[in-house]
């Protein structure tokens, strides 16, 4: 299983990472949206999951998500949007963009563990 | 006595880099509370001493329980997805097809805590059941404080991260400054109430399902017994009882019998067994 965490702060990929590679994924890195266009398309394997901030520079999460749901190269890959935006209408904009589920920061690492589980790239549960 | 600066310091450095919660001064009393099992089971009588011991061995496992140990609420939503969908598609069609519309069908979340089993299963109904059919969910549990806030059906952020499906959240739930708070549709056919399992279960109706889960292993053998029997007084006979996956009723109460389907394991009373008189 491949996962490939986009934000643009070191320190959240890193904990990102730690959680994700726990349920045995190998993890890719991005620090934007851009980044993360460039690391698919020179990769021979999609991501299962793609674990996407909302604000970063240069490309932010929802202009990647938009992006991605366009590709059908990429028609397979899950979104997971891990974000501080927390409105009601921000969520209904990334579900309607095509996040598949959205994780609200700050959160638990069974917080993550349950998202996984939710969008069956997981059974293991927490 | 509290934690030394230095551990406590240590605890908070070690959660805050693994799961980016933080943890204030002030939360010495959490530390203590939280860690105080794990400290017991490395043969430790103060957290104190655990805590250094992991400071000086950096034990990845240790670190890791003590970051889960306070980071863990073990009430989340839809908890084991597997039991949820397999009380979607294997028991609900079967108590649709034996119930009439007007009959409301009946769920017991038996050990209710802050209310999420209950409303995760009205969230499932709603979107199962077709217009017209009603159901009525009670949850219960012996503690006043967790209902207070079951009732309210008002959630932390923290909380709501924890298993909630985003569309449920958009749809089921409204923001309330930091908080988020379960929609009227949501509320309107959950009740709350106070009840004791080791005690006589006094005034509850005949169920359709039982949630039972993960509080059975807190009784000894004879108080389990003693549930069992008078759970048996609250269901329909043909109704389903659902146990935590460490949990059974065999060697316990033999009137039960086990019947596994796709993803659930759920226990029905054996044909023709009798209903056990009300004696509390």
């Amino acid at each position: 299983m491949h996962a490939i965490v986009i934000d643009d702060s070191s320190a959240m990929r890193m904990i990102l990472r730690r959680i994700v590679s726990q349920f045995g994924f190998e993890v890719a890195e991005a620090s934007n949206g851009r980044e993360a266009l460039e690391v698919l398309a020179a990769s021979d394997t999609v991501p299962d999951v793609a674990l996407v901030d909302w604000n970063m520079p240069e490309m932010n999460g929802l202009e990647f998500i938009q992006a991605v749901r366009a590709d059908d190269r990429y028609s397979k890959l899950t979104l997971l949007m891990v974000t501080t935006e927390s409105e009601q209408s921000q969520i209904v904009r990334a579900l309607a963009a095509g996040a598949h589920e959205y994780l609200i920061k700050p959160f638990t690492p069974d917080a993550v563990a349950e998202k996984l589980e939710l969008l069956g790239l997981t059974t293991a549960g927490v | 006595m509290s934690i030394s600066v230095t551990d406590f310091n240590f605890v908070t450095d070690l959660v805050r880099r693994e799961s980016a919660i933080v943890l204030q001064p002030g939360k010495e009393y959490l530390v203590e509370a939280r860690l105080a099992p794990l400290a017991k089971a490395a043969g430790m009588a103060k957290v104190g001493d655990f805590v250094r011991q992991v400071s000086l061995e950096r034990d990845r496992k240790q670190c890791w329980a003590i970051v889960e140990a306070l980071t863990t609420n073990e009430t989340s939503w839809f908890r084991d997805a597997s039991v949820y969908e397999g009380f979607r598609t294997e028991l609900l069609p079967k108590l649709k097809a034996a119930r009439r519309m007007h009959q409301p069908l009946r769920i017991w979340s038996a050990a209710a805590s802050t209310g999420q089993e209950a409303y995760s299963l009205a969230m499932m109904l709603i979107d199962e059941l077709e217009p017209g059919r009603r159901y009525e969910i009670v949850g219960t549990d012996i503690s006043g404080d967790v209902l207070e806030q079951a009732r309210a059906g008002r959630y932390s952020q923290l909380e709501m991260n924890r298993g909630l499906p985003a569309r449920h959240l958009v749809r089921f739930f409204q923001r309330r400054g930091v908080h988020w708070e379960v929609t009227p549709e949501l509320r309107r056919d959950v009740t709350f109430r106070e009840l004791n399992l080791a005690a006589p279960f006094i005034g509850l109706p005949r169920f359709d399902v039982i949630f039972m889960r993960n509080v059975l292993i807190y009784f000894d053998q004879e108080t389990k017994r003693s549930i069992l029997r008078r759970v048996r007084q609250v269901m329909a006979s043909d109704g389903w009882l659902i146990l935590g996956t460490a949990e059974t009723t065999r060697g316990i109460d033999d009137e039960y019998e086990l019947v596994r389907m796709a993803g659930l394991s759920a226990y029905r009373l054996h044909s023709g067994a009798s209903l056990p008189t009300r004696r509390g």
